[in-house]
This record gives structure tokens, C-alpha cells and sequence, in this order.
């Protein structure tokens, strides 16, 4: 580890993995904790526990703002654990200054987000902080569903199983860097922070059998697949070409040197199932977003790696993300 | 023009066909030639991109890359990044740069580093940010701390220009610009200290386009005619690249030693009159420059005029400044890699000490760096 905690550990990257395993899972050590999925399995396997808190810059963002964004991580987080988000508690630290009238606009944001995910805040807590000491508002949710579909676990990758992503990668980062300070971009692109239990009920609903899930939050698809590759000690070979990515986060990604399976989502999630379960988990998917496409396949190439095919015949691997994104300089 | 499209300008230079055609030209070619022959891909974009998309996977054994320094990161000396370090830990110093450089570790750390101890670093994508910047905190100085090659120095002097003109008088400028040509002729005479002859392998260069957009094709005149090595101005997409090749190897079985240009949508011999003009304004060459890796290189940096002293924070915080040179890493090899005599996988720390989170040598500080390419795309296929 460094001496200094840098921006680079919170990327959901690497620096960031080896902030969590030397520092949190060192001294929390517990089997539960040990699985590292997006949500705890407890009681038996019969519910799913989750935490996450929120900062982002800006707080209001084409397509979303930080309150719905702090409803679904944790709604999604849950529901990539075949449970139905239940019950809720809602933490804010607010900066001193901050407007009122934004605070009530983003508690009736998460309000919306909850009844989509059918889930009730039944606690929560407010401290407000001098001026300086957080940047305006930092929201944590606690979450806790009931698990309607067993046996979900990024262990369970096998050699023949197909990869898909829910709709096209990219957009939750491409917008808010777009947006940011310093980078000056006019773009009509909108994040896709979104609540997914919807869909996964409706997977669960046509009978499909899902082996492993995840939302690919920060660090992208890249993140994702390189640690159920590594988790469950295969390889995923991906088709470049089949990636889907829209034309303007494609724009933004060429500009800046960046690439869409590295950007985070918000509301986009990697789905592995068995070959057999292919169609009918895309036909599910397309209802919603037709953008919605398989990407990989498990097979045993190179263990523990992510491989990307290109479409003139050459292969590399895809890493995990690592450092701080930034532009390239020319 | 209305109807142009971002995708318009990459779209057709992916094609999967295309490429594969170009590596069947390739390959017939190359059976041609009468020695292999060594590529150097002067700029980091080129390297980034002949990784990215697995060119070498497609070149047949006797075409081979040598990896050039064009990247204006990895080039840069640790003292000047101490230098970028020291003026950002000033009290009421904004420090403004361009993107990657925020990670390179200098002797006390990046100005990642400076920025977690409470200094304000920012990174912009277009330095008239920094007028905004300077604006909205007229009670600080914002310094910009200038890279890049021939690609952002007109960037730069933009800059300059607005804020002369604007009088405003809180923005500073720490000048680290280079110049492509000047490294080109260092690397072709420069001197392999381990047999102490002259060594360098490279046959032919893949000029980048968008430093042509600016300085025109003409800066490459010399290299065919003085230097005997073909240059052809090649554009960053992947047909591009591989067009540019199969340009070179033609030369090659045609006996022909010439400065070509691939990227012709684009680039004429004289370049952007304009920008040239606006760096000769307010821009002088050094007469030396120390590259990390390579050393001192006569005549390949820029720095303000001496009128324009007034906005020289080298000159305005000289009394803070480090002057001392700061020698490489004694196992980085990145010098023997930038000159085409090593690859980053002969490097003894490559992957294992030196990696892209923990950096030794300059060719994995950047995305752009060789060893960084490597790293993140080659590092096992």
C-alpha cells in the first residue's frame, strides 16, 4: 500500500481491491465478507444485506441526480443477488449552505426510485458538516431483500456458458465526464442509472436459470468479467465487435482515449448463463433494452483472463482497469 | 461539413476486411525483402494503437516495431515533475495539466500525491480552461504546467496569447514542450554506451499525422535525403497503420528512400501556417532538453521568449525550483527500448516492480508508454 489514500483507490479497480483486501478484509475477516459479492447472503441464504454510499459530481446529472443514483446502487446491488430490495435506511451528511429546496428535489427523486423497486426507507440519520468538510452532499443507503432466486454466485462460471450485457456500456461515465468540470463537452447523452430488479424479476419470471450477475458499476464490464474470471478460474472471450456501446459514448471514449468497458454504469448489469438459457435470457433483456446483447462465452483458453477477439483475427487481453481515469493529452 | 459525424472519421479505418486485406499485402511484400527490416513508430499514439488492436499479431517475423519516445509524459524528466510538485505544494498556487501527467511520480510523488496532501492540481482537456479557472480564484495564481509535442504547443500558445491580451495576471506557464524531429536525429546518431558503437536498428519511420497537421510533412524532409530512412506520415486508426506499413515496405522492394504521407485527408507538406506562426511568437528553442531515458537532446525543447519572462513561473519561482538532474532507475532499461535496442518484456522489472500503478521507468508512466502498451494489452498473447 501507499502511504496516502490517493483518488486512485476508490476507481473499483485494482488499487482499489488491494485497498479493500489489506486494509477492510484483513481486520473484518469473516466468511460471509470473504465472498465479495455485491450484496451479503444471510439468514440461511434467504436474504441479501447491502451498503453503499454516494458521492458524485455534479449532484444533478443529465438523466438522474444523486438520490436516485443512491436508491438504485443499493436496489441493484440487492437485486444482483436474485433478491427484491425490501427494506431501506438512508444516511446524508450535508454540507452547511446547502439549498433546501435541492435537498427536498433529490429525497423526491430517491422516493420515485423506491416505489419502482416496490422498497421503504424505514430508517435513517442527517448530520450537517462546516463548509468544506464534505463537497455539499454525501448519501449512504443500507439495504436489505429477500432472495427469490438461489444460488447466484460469481463462482459459478463454467466452459460453454454465455455472457450478456443488459444494454449498451458506457453511458453513466461517459456523461458525468462529459459533464464535468475542466472537460467542457456539449453532448445530449443521458446516464443509465436505473432500478434493475424489474428486470431481473422478469428473468426470473421466464424460467431462466441465472448463474452469476453483477452490475457493472465502476470500473466498467472490464471490472466485472475479469473477476468472475478470475473467481471462478476460466477464461472470458469476448467479441469485440458485440460489445454494444452507443455512437456518442463511442464519440466521448475516442476523444478523451478512453474505452466503454471501462466506464462505470449505473444501470446496466453482466449476466452469465447456460448456453441453453442464451435466447430466452436475451429475449427477456430486449424487452427492455433492445440494445441488449451476448457478448462472451466461457471457455478455458487462458484461466483467470479476459480475452478480447477483435474482428480482423487478433486477441489481447483486457485488464482491469487501473489508475485514475483521465483524458489523453493529444 | 454539416453532415460529419464523430464515427465518420473512424468508422471506415476499423474495418475488419480492410485490415485483413492490408496484412495480405503485407505478407506478400514482405517476402520481398531482402533483410528485415525495423519500424519505429515515433509517437506513443501509434504504439497505443499497433498494441490495442494486435498489429504485430498480423506482420509477418522480418517486420518488426521499434517503439519510439513519443509520448510526452514518459519523457519527461523526474526533476521537472519535482518542478510541477514543488509549484503545486506553493501556497495559492493552482496547479493546471493535461491529463495523464497528474500520475507520474517524480522524487516526492505525483501531483496525485500533492493533491491528496491538500494541493490543488487540476487536470483540463483544453487550456483555455485555464482563463476560467483564473477568473473564478483571482486571489491565486494557476499555473499551467505545459506538455506535448508539436500537437498542443499551439494549444499552448493560444493561451499565452489571451492572456497577454486579456492583461490578466494571475495565469503562469511552466513550458516542457518538445519538438518530434530533434529525438529522431538523436536516436539515429545516438551512441549504444554498452558496446560503445554506433547501434541503432532503425530502418524506416512511422511519422505521426496529427503533429504533421500542425508542423506539415516538411519536418520529415531531411530523414530520406540526410539520413537514409523512409518516413511515411501515418494516421492513428488501425488501417491507417497498416497502410502506412505496407507504404514502407513498398519502398523497400522498390529501392526507394522517400518521405511519404498516408494520412493525406489531412496533412500537406507545409502544415498549419497559422499555429506555426503563434509558437514561433512566443516560443525559442532550448538548447538542451533532458528526456528521461535518453538524456540531453540539442535543440528538441521550447520555452517562453524572453520578453514573456513576466509569465515564466521557471523564472517568477526559480528561488523554489530543484535544479538538480535526477538520474533514471539503474534497472530501467526504457533508454535501450526508446533507441529500438531492447523490448519492454527484456526489461528485469517489467510487470514485477515496475507496473502501470507503480511506475520505475518512464515507457509505463502513460498509457502511451511502450511498457505501459505492453503491459495492458501484450502482456502474455
Amino acid at each position: 500500500m501507499t502511504k496516502t489514500i490517493t483518488i486512485a483507490h476508490g476507481n473499483g479497480g485494482e488499487e482499489n481491491n488491494e485497498l479493500i483486501k489489506k486494509i477492510f478484509y484483513k481486520h473484518f475477516e469473516n466468511d460471509i465478507l470473504a465472498k465479495s459479492e455485491d450484496a451479503a447472503v444471510i439468514e440461511d441464504g434467504k436474504l441479501a444485506f447491502t451498503t453503499d454510499s454516494f458521492t458524485v459530481s455534479p449532484l444533478f446529472f443529465p438523466g438522474g441526480d444523486i438520490g436516485k443514483l443512491a436508491v438504485c446502487g443499493t436496489c441493484n446491488d440487492l437485486a444482483m443477488m436474485g433478491a427484491k430490495p425490501k427494506y431501506m435506511t438512508c444516511s446524508v451528511i450535508i454540507e452547511e449552505g446547502f439549498p433546501t429546496r435541492d435537498l427536498e428535489k433529490i429525497v423526491k427523486s430517491m422516493k420515485k426510485e423506491l416505489e419502482i423497486n416496490g422498497a421503504i426507507v424505514v430508517s435513517g440519520d442527517t448530520k450537517v458538516v462546516p463548509k468544506g468538510a464534505v463537497d455539499k452532499l454525501f448519501i449512504n443507503t443500507t439495504g436489505i431483500g429477500e432472495i427469490e432466486h438461489k444460488g447466484i454466485t460469481a463462482a459459478g462460471l463454467k466452459s460453454g456458458m454465455s455472457i450478456l450485457v443488459s444494454r449498451d456500456v458506457g453511458a453513466h461515465g461517459a456523461t458525468i465526464f462529459a459533464a464535468r468540470e475542466g472537460i467542457e463537452l456539449d453532448s445530449t447523452l443521458q446516464t443509465d442509472c436505473a432500478s434493475l430488479y424489474p428486470q431481473i424479476k422478469a428473468l426470473i419470471d421466464a424460467n431462466v436459470n441465472i448463474v452469476t450477475l453483477r452490475d457493472a458499476t465502476r470500473g466498467g464490464v472490464s471490472a466485472v468479467l475479469n473477476e468472475w474470471a478470475k473467481t471462478s478460474d476460466v477464461c472470458v472471450e469476448v467479441e469485440e465487435e458485440s460489445i454494444p456501446v452507443q455512437e456518442e459514448v463511442r464519440g466521448i471514449c475516442e476523444m478523451l482515449g478512453f474505452e466503454a468497458v471501462d466506464l462505470a454504469n449505473e444501470g446496466t448489469f453482466v449476466l452469465c448463463v447456460a448456453k441453453k438459457d442464451e435466447a430466452k435470457a436475451l429475449e427477456v433483456l430486449q424487452n427492455t433494452h433492445t440494445t441488449s446483447r451476448v457478448i462472451a462465452t466461457v471457455t478455458e483458453q487462458y484461466k483467470g483472463k479476459v480475452l478480447l477477439n477483435s474482428s480482423w483475427g487478433t486477441k489481447r487481453f483486457l485488464d482491469l482497469p487501473t489508475g485514475e481515469l483521465l483524458p489523453r493529452i493529444c | 461539413m454539416e453532415n460529419l459525424e464523430l464515427k465518420n472519421l473512424y468508422d471506415d479505418f476499423r474495418d475488419g476486411e480492410t485490415i485483413k486485406a492490408y496484412a495480405n499485402i503485407i505478407a506478400e511484400d514482405a517476402k520481398k525483402l531482402k533483410k528485415p527490416i525495423n519500424i519505429m513508430e515515433v509517437c506513443g499514439g501509434h504504439t497505443h494503437t499497433i498494441m490495442k488492436f494486435g498489429l504485430p499479431q498480423l506482420l509477418p517475423e522480418n517486420v518488426n516495431f521499434i517503439h519510439g519516445p513519443g509520448c510526452p509524459v514518459c519523457i519527461m524528466p523526474k526533476e521537472r515533475i519535482d518542478h510541477a510538485y514543488v509549484l503545486a505544494m506553493q501556497d495559492d498556487v493552482i496547479l493546471v495539466t493535461l491529463g495523464d501527467m497528474i500520475k507520474v511520480p517524480g522524487s516526492n510523488g505525483s501531483l496525485q500525491d500533492a493533491r491528496a496532501k491538500g494541493a490543488d492540481v487540476r487536470f483540463v482537456y483544453s487550456p483555455m480552461e485555464c482563463i476560467k479557472i483564473a477568473e473564478e480564484h483571482p486571489d491565486k495564481t494557476v499555473i499551467f504546467f505545459a506538455i506535448g509535442f508539436e500537437t498542443t504547443t499551439p494549444m499552448t500558445a493560444v493561451l499565452v496569447e489571451q492572456v497577454i491580451k486579456q492583461k490578466i495576471t494571475n495565469i503562469l506557464f511552466h513550458i516542457n514542450h518538445v519538438t518530434v524531429p530533434e529525438v529522431m536525429v538523436e536516436l539515429i546518431d545516438s551512441r549504444d554506451v554498452h558496446v560503445d558503437s554506433y547501434n541503432n536498428q532503425i530502418d524506416a519511420f512511422l511519422g505521426p499525422s496529427h503533429v504533421s497537421v500542425i508542423s506539415g510533412s516538411k519536418i520529415y524532409d531531411k530523414f530520406p535525403k540526410d539520413y537514409g530512412r523512409p518516413v511515411v506520415v501515418t494516421g492513428f486508426e488501425p488501417v491507417d497503420a497498416m497502410q502506412g506499413i505496407s507504404m514502407i515496405i513498398k519502398q523497400f522492394i522498390e529501392d526507394r528512400c522517400e518521405l511519404e504521407v498516408q494520412y493525406k485527408r489531412v496533412v500537406n507538406h507545409e502544415g498549419n501556417l497559422k499555429a506555426q506562426e503563434l509558437i514561433e511568437t512566443y516560443f525559442e528553442k532550448m538548447s538542451l532538453f533532458r528526456w528521461r531515458g535518453l538524456g540531453n537532446v540539442p535543440d528538441s525543447g521550447l520555452k517562453l521568449r524572453k520578453e514573456y519572462a513576466a509569465y515564466d513561473a521557471e523564472i517568477q519561482y526559480k528561488d523554489v525550483l530543484p535544479i538538480a538532474e535526477i538520474e533514471d532507475h539503474k534497472l530501467c532499461i526504457c533508454g535501450d527500448i526508446l533507441r529500438g535496442m531492447a523490448k519492454p518484456q527484456e526489461c528485469t522489472i517489467f510487470g514485477t516492480a515496475c507496473k502501470p500503478t507503480t511506475p520505475i521507468g518512464s515507457c509505463m508512466v502513460s498509457s502511451e508508454g511502450a511498457c505501459a502498451a505492453y503491459y495492458k494489452y501484450g502482456n502474455l498473447i
